[in-house]
């Protein structure tokens, strides 16, 4: 039998408990701070304005593109590479009194009249300012009610002090995923929100599997101490939690390389996400919910048997 | 005995692995280059049209794979795509107007596959290239405009029902009309008389220094249904001229309770599909010249007073120059069936257009009315001063004979079909658009990003792959490859699935969901086989210890993967395209996941370890 990891002896996780909330609290206030003062930078789905990403036979230069663009009355323009140093992206705040939506062909327009040799037109996107507000709005809104939805499920499943901990754990998670967003302000587009959805369901995957166990546990042992059961349940679950969060990596790591520029920020956010939400699930989910004072007893009273044990297996 | 499957687990496993692979297959046939010729206004589609098309293929020297009538287009595959380029040249040159002719790429299904409902996976819009336009009706404009109406219609009433009032003004500040009297008699009179005619209103009367002031204003119900009819007139007019750019799959939808989507797979040029989009009809109903012989009229004895349009079919028709009304007095056209079921379109015109048609119909009662729908395209062309070239199309919609004198509401019938009246309902609708619109949202992909999106998403998820592969293959062993059979078969699931459902459509971030799911399908393994490990540790036996690691990790997967699913739903519900396509992914994957990861793998593990109790040591 190869393993990754074998403990002779149940790992003492929760010795730790406390230099690690100070730890999380440190991270989360740090979080909050540069979100406070950075703020994230919104990508063109939220902030509307217009967006043209082009392609050019050789190399650009980015000062020549600019020098263009400004003689074209596009001063505000902001111009980078995009992916290789053959494409250009070009993005341009909403202006009062011109339709969006001509923005976008006449800076086409531009820079095929320049002398840059072929240059091909890869996307152009037009956002009003206020279906960006909508989206962020609404992208708030889905990221609330997701975890509601899971308060509501894991309480029903297990019990609420555990539900609380899922919860914390996914709040710490995602507040901190935006941290690192805001401190190196990364772009925040849509795919990014998408991401950060999928952390609230890795993350939360992460501390079912453990909870699944401590409850499991509960059962099981009945003289050991929370701390205790806690402890043998992270040892137990410790090496299955390393080898997906790892396989999981290397997916995100191969779509970090190979998937194109348009899904960096995607597989950014999911990459922070799970190394987060593989430490917020060892201790700020079952560290809070001992704290909250969870017991045997309130695993034992409510026979919620698994379901189906009673019958046989059909698996 | 323990670990033994049924015979029909495997029989129903067998028939879901053939299922997904039928249904998969599809996408190893790839695309023809082809070229789809359709109808519009004015045309039909026949077999005449396509041995026409065949013709036209053959002077211009390109042999076809294959040309066939469907569904009332013509479809076109063609063996190379420079075959494409030059046959729609030909093809749309030589067919002349009433056709549209589009690129496209006709999966090349085999028919067997097809008559089982086997079709490739459609892509979104970031992976075929293609712009994305999202569009928002006025709906203030709407709302005024239904205001204006209101004091219109109010006004004449009350004028031919000779009750006086001070004045009637639109209320800015509510959605209603604000009607003042010098006494509470006429009020009351007022009142008595427009309540039952104004359905959907509010009546408030106060009194305001010595002025008697009734409000009427539209009840919430009426505003929605305001609204409603903006949304489904800009809608229907869209729809049609959609068709007009004639182009392969177009997707014409509404999202939410103001907004429009429009997609156009394929389309570059997005300045000619706004344009085309955003243009502009109007409609005008002429008296019929019945005196002058129509074969006179087209030898060019024409009278200075009368013009000839087309009807659809090409029937020429001779008409008065005189316009008895313009469309933009109609105010609802509905298609419906008379008491006879025969079909027939009823049309409500504004209290102006109701006089207007009412002083002419009055004396021409028994001789015919022919509608003329205009339509101001854009050629595509430029004029020489840079101004855009645009291009008059006019038409007969319909000829009707006047029975009496006609008001304010009056109906067409003796139309063919139900067909008809819908489409010419439609027209009059479309000659007096209620709301603007304007677009809010523009994305337009180039074919090469596409393409580019395409192989990044292959090559991430191979790469990730095999690393997962290798590494579940040296971690786990023999019980490592089980999981690798599972996984490969996972994403032929997820493929075939999505195939399957209509309405899925693949894109960047979906691929991104498939990705992140072979990351995650594991997961159940891994719980698994660490139970098994653990069951084993415990110096259980080998078949037990299978057994119990099935079991005991089964609410831990379900747990695990209904949370993860609630947050695709959610997802689902609040994201738009490309974020929807990733939703629907992982949504997937989730199910096709738990079934091959817990279900697959148990058959698998049962057919070759299951029931031998000679078993020492596990390869795990």
């Amino acid at each position: 039998m190869f393993e990754l990891f074998r403990a002779k002896q149940t790992l003492r996780f929760m010795k730790y408990s406390k230099p690690a909330s100070w730890f999380s609290i440190l991270l989360i206030v740090g979080s909050l701070a540069t979100l406070s003062i950075n703020w994230l930078n919104w990508g063109l789905d939220f902030t509307g304005g217009t967006l043209i990403e082009v392609g050019f036979e050789q190399p650009a230069n980015l000062t020549e593109v600019r020098a263009t663009l400004a003689e074209a009355d596009f001063g505000d323009a902001i111009v980078q590479h995009f992916g290789s140093s053959h494409e250009v992206m070009v993005r341009l705040a909403p202006r009062e009194g011109v339709k969006g939506e001509v923005i976008g062909t006449n800076v086409l327009n531009a820079l095929q009249q320049a002398d840059f040799g072929q240059v091909d037109m890869r996307r152009i996107e037009f956002v009003g300012p206020n279906v960006g507000d909508e989206l962020a709005e609404d992208g708030g809104l889905a990221i609330i009610i997701a975890l509601i939805c899971i308060l509501i499920y894991v309480s029903a499943r297990f019990e609420w002090r555990l539900a609380m901990g899922s919860v914390f754990a996914l709040a710490h998670d995602i507040i901190i995923t935006l941290g690192v967003f805001s401190l190196f302000q990364l772009e925040f587009d849509l795919t990014v929100l998408a991401a950060l959805l999928a952390v609230v369901g890795y993350s939360l995957n992460d501390t079912i599997v453990v909870f699944d166990r401590i409850r499991e546990n509960f059962r099981l042992l009945a003289t050991s101490t929370p701390e205790d059961i806690v402890d043998q349940s992270l040892t137990q679950t410790l090496s299955r939690t390393l080898i997906t969060s790892g396989t999981t990596i290397f997916v995100l790591v191969s779509l970090f390389i190979f998937g194109g520029a348009l899904i960096h920020g995607f597989a950014t956010a999911l990459l922070i996400g799970i190394f987060v939400g593989t430490y917020s699930s060892i201790y700020v989910a079952s560290s809070s919910a001992i704290r909250l004072g969870i017991s045997r007893d309130h695993m034992i009273p409510e026979v919620v048997e698994k379901e189906g044990a009673d019958q046989e297996a059909i698996l | 005995m323990l670990n033994k499957y049924p015979m029909w687990k495997y029989v129903l496993l067998g028939f879901i692995v053939l299922i997904s692979l039928l249904y998969a297959a599809p996408n190893l046939y790839g695309e023809d280059p082809a070229i789809q010729v359709s109808a519009t206004r004015g045309a039909k589609v026949e077999l005449a049209t396509l041995d026409k098309v065949q013709s036209i293929l053959e002077q211009a020297g390109i042999s076809p794979k294959s040309a066939a009538l469907e569904n009332g287009q013509i479809l076109v595959r063609l063996k190379t795509s420079e075959d494409q380029l030059v046959a729609r040249e030909n093809i749309s040159s030589s067919l002349g107007d009433g056709f549209v002719t589009a690129l496209n790429l006709a999966p090349s299904t085999p028919a067997w596959l097809e008559a089982i409902g086997g079709g490739p996976l459609k892509l979104g819009l970031d992976l075929r290239g293609g712009v994305h336009f999202l569009m928002e009706v006025d709906m203030d404009e709407a709302v005024v405009k239904a205001q204006e109406q209101m004091v219109q219609d109010l006004r004449s009433d009350l004028r031919e029902e000779k009750i006086r009032f001070r004045g009637i003004r639109k209320d800015s500040s509510t959605t209603g009309v604000l009607l003042r009297f010098t006494d509470q008699d006429t009020l009351d009179k007022a009142v008595d008389f427009l309540k039952p005619r104004n359905a959907g209103f509010e009546f408030t009367d106060k009194v305001e220094k010595d002025e008697y002031v009734l409000t009427i204003a539209m009840t919430e119900l009426k505003l929605k249904s305001i609204k409603e009819d903006a949304l489904q007139q800009n809608l229907s007019i869209l729809r049609n001229r959609v068709n007009e750019l004639g182009v392969a799959e177009p997707l014409v939808q509404r999202q939410g309770i103001d907004r429009i989507v429009v997609e156009l797979p394929g389309i570059q040029d997005t300045a000619r599909a706004k344009e085309i989009l955003g243009a502009t009809a109007t409609l005008e109903f002429h008296p019929v010249d019945s005196v002058t012989d129509v074969n006179d009229a087209l030898a060019g004895r024409l009278p200075s007073s009368s013009v000839i349009y087309k009807e659809r079919n090409g029937r020429p028709v001779v008409v008065k120059k005189q316009i008895i009304l313009t469309g933009n007095h109609i105010v609802d056209a509905q298609s419906s069936a008379d008491e006879y079921g025969r079909p027939q379109v009823n049309i409500s015109l504004d209290s102006k257009g109701g006089s207007k048609m009412s002083r002419f119909t009055k004396n021409n009662i028994g001789k015919p009315m022919a509608t003329l729908f205009i339509e101001y395209l854009p050629t595509g062309k430029k004029k020489a001063n840079g101004k855009l070239e645009i291009k008059k199309r006019e038409e007969i919609a319909n000829v009707a004979t006047i029975q009496a004198q006609l008001g304010r509401s009056f109906r067409i019938t003796g139309l063919d079909n139900a067909a008809e009246a819908h489409n010419l309902a439609l027209l009059l609708r479309a000659g007096a658009l209620i709301a603007p619109i304007q677009i809010v949202e523009e994305r337009t992909i180039g074919p090469s990003l596409g393409e580019q999106n395409i192989d990044n998403g292959i090559k991430a998820m191979t790469y990730g792959m095999l690393a997962v592969i290798l590494f579940m293959f040296v971690y786990y062993r023999k019980f490592g490859v089980v999981a690798n059979t599972a996984l490969l078969f996972n994403i032929v699931m997820i493929i075939g699935v999505m195939s399957m459902i209509p309405g899925a459509t693949l894109t960047l971030p979906g691929i991104a969901g498939i990705v992140l799911t072979v990351g995650m399908a594991v997961d159940a393994n891994v719980l698994i086989f660490e139970r098994i490990r653990e069951e084993l540790r415990a110096g259980k036996s080998v078949q037990k210890a299978i057994h119990e690691g099935y079991a005991n990790a089964f609410s831990t997967i379900a747990d695990a993967n209904i949370t993860t699913l609630i947050t695709a739903i959610i997802l689902f519900a609040v994201g738009t395209g490309p974020i929807k396509g990733f939703a629907v992914t992982l949504a997937i994957g989730i199910a096709t996941s738990m079934f091959t990861s817990i279900f697959g793998t148990r058959a698998i593990v049962n057919a070759v370890w299951g029931g031998r109790n000679n078993i020492k040591k596990l390869s795990i």
